[in-house]
């Protein structure tokens, strides 16, 4: 038994390393509870059912982007017979659900993906207040 | 579902018929999106820029200090650029620069070098873009006679001052054009260009239209091109 110490250092290492997820979420906060979603306030019916949105958001927002961009139909009319225009930032975000960093951003931070949707789209409330103090550095700089 | 012989001949029948009948009803009731930019009332306001400067709010494009990193939808250039190999020595355009944008030709050359129809040619005569697939190659900018199109060096974003929320920015990697206002056109206003001249120099219009005023304008006035000689079929007119 002169390896003891050797086989008790080793498990412990072993131990340490097995478990390493465990006790680095916790000690990071990480829950299994989903994001936490600011609801719209005002809205209560998206463009298509909650279920299928939750799912296929991704392609439905596609085929919006194809159906404007390629064949130039800009009215969409929702199962309820609601009519909406097809538009991520005035209709998605300013008719409804207001802010990015409360819906898109949440999930998507949650589930790690990085959409480049607002590479180009503008999010209209980081656009308005912060454009007097976002441009002059970086205009200074460029010179 | 089985589909029996006949009804499948049937079918087809239908299917090529409607497509006839579609080809038939964009020739007659046809659109061609076309400009009129009348050089002497252009002229009339010396160092006048607001079609540029309602071009660049309407569609959040950067101002770039940067020469050869700058954007530009609509914008003045010299005779000498803007009209290469026109000799007329006494021509009204060479009192000053011209007001130029992307000619929305009948024959692009940008449409046809691009690698992921990024670019394409409506039936509505507009050379549309879609920023989506541009892949950044700047194909169409070798391709493009007139220096029309952009190539963003860099985020665009630190040098749009007030960014219009209704349209998109661009980023970096991609190639960007004056698209006439395909976004105002939808709803049935004119280019925000035409609208923002003073001296209403710029006459935006349909030539498939016979009646439309800027056929008129065209039947009744000198007009030329820039560089007509390519076989490009530019559509912006320059009334002298």
């Amino acid at each position: 038994m002169r390896d003891r110490s050797v086989i008790y250092t080793g498990l412990a290492v072993f131990l340490a390393l097995a478990t390493f997820p465990a006790w680095h979420n916790l000690s990071a906060h990480v829950t299994a509870k989903g994001p936490d979603l600011r609801l719209p306030a005002a809205a209560k019916q998206c463009v298509a059912p909650v279920a299928y949105m939750r799912t296929s958001h991704m392609n439905f927002l596609i085929d919006w982007r194809e159906k404007v961009v390629r064949s130039g139909s800009r009215d969409f009319t929702a199962d309820d017979g609601a009519h909406y225009k097809m538009s991520l930032t005035p209709t998605c975000l300013e008719q409804c659900h207001g802010s990015k960093a409360d819906f898109c951003d949440r999930c998507h931070n949650y589930a790690a993906v990085a959409p480049p949707c607002w590479n180009c789209h503008v999010d209209s409330k980081l656009a308005r207040p912060t454009q007097a103090a976002a441009v002059q550095p970086a205009l200074r700089s460029a010179q | 579902m089985i589909l029996s012989r006949k009804a499948f001949l049937r079918l087809s029948g239908v299917s090529l018929l409607a497509v006839a009948a579609r080809k038939v009803k964009s020739a007659i009731s046809g659109t061609r999106w076309a400009m009129a930019i009348d050089v002497d009332k252009c002229l009339k306001q010396e160092n006048c820029t607001k079609c540029s400067a309602a071009c660049n709010q309407a569609h959040n494009v950067p101002a770039i200090p940067q020469s050869g990193r700058d954007v530009r939808w609509i914008w003045k250039d010299s005779f000498e650029h803007a009209f290469p190999g026109q000799e007329d020595q006494y021509s009204s355009l060479r009192a000053a620069p011209a007001m130029v944008l992307c000619n929305h030709c009948d024959n692009p050359p940008c449409v046809r070098v691009c690698p992921t129809q990024a670019t394409w040619k409506r039936d509505d005569g507009i050379v549309a873009m879609d920023f989506h697939r541009c892949i950044g190659c700047r194909y169409c900018m070798a391709a493009c006679p007139y220096g029309s199109r952009s190539f963003n060096w860099m985020d665009p974003r630190p040098y749009i001052k007030n960014q219009n929320p209704e349209f998109p920015t661009r980023t970096k990697g991609v190639v960007e054009k004056c698209n006439f206002c395909s976004e105002r056109l939808a709803v049935g206003k004119s280019p925000v260009c035409v609208e923002a001249c003073p001296e209403k120099a710029l006459v935006f219009g349909n030539l498939a239209d016979p009646r439309s005023p800027i056929r008129e304008l065209l039947s009744t006035r000198r007009h030329t091109r820039r560089r007509p000689e390519l076989g490009t079929g530019p559509g912006v007119f320059y009334i002298l």
